[in-house]
């Protein structure tokens, strides 16, 4: 779903549709959450080992924008629930990793043990031998 | 002499780099333990935020 908006051309046209476009800023949020799954499920956007999401080869700048939003927020969560559960916040990324791998579909890329990007098939993803 | 010089020759320490980066290093300390202990809230965490997991 395009997102590019030519409000002045609207806003000449009928100045009443000025409302809808004030709750853009309402739309961006679940596209942004659109791209991020749309990347994922493409294999753009990869799983890696240490619990935050990877651009898998060169990417773009919009792909690098959605990894690094999804990472501030991923890290946020992870150090709110680290400090309630006493342990570091890089132990709790590296669970949640754990399990984030293991919930990949197949076409979805992850990162192995060995740091490559491999593909998820109907295979069990290869994880570190720590993972639950 | 060939002999002291080649007991002298098998000290040799290879430093050569390991061909892989060592991936896991920044991971080294996490114990399989904590992993555990921490597997069930981290789903639950996954399954509560699933817009950015």
């Amino acid at each position: 779903m395009g997102m590019t908006m030519q409000t002045s051309k609207f806003r000449r046209r009928a100045p009443g549709l000025a409302a809808l476009f004030l709750s853009a800023a309402a739309l961006t949020e679940p596209a942004l959450a659109e791209d991020y799954n749309s990347a994922k499920a493409a294999g753009l956007i990869g799983e890696r080992m240490d619990g935050y999401v990877g651009v898998v080869g060169a990417g773009t700048p919009e792909l690098r924008r959605i990894a690094d939003d999804t990472n501030i927020k991923r890290k946020a969560v992870y150090a709110e629930q680290a400090q309630s559960q006493h342990a570091t916040v890089e132990e709790y990324a590296f669970t949640s990793g754990c399990l984030l791998i293991a919930k990949t579909s197949p076409g979805m890329k992850y990162q192995a043990p060995d740091g490559s990007w491999k593909t998820r098939t109907t295979a069990p993803p290869l994880r570190d031998s720590r993972c639950p | 002499m060939l002999i002291a010089g080649s007991a002298a020759l098998s000290g040799c320490i290879s430093v050569n780099a390991p061909d892989k980066p060592i991936v896991i290093e920044l991971n080294i300390n996490i114990k399989q333990e904590v992993i555990y202990r921490l597997a069930a809230d981290a789903a639950n965490t996954i399954k509560e935020n699933s817009d950015i997991f």
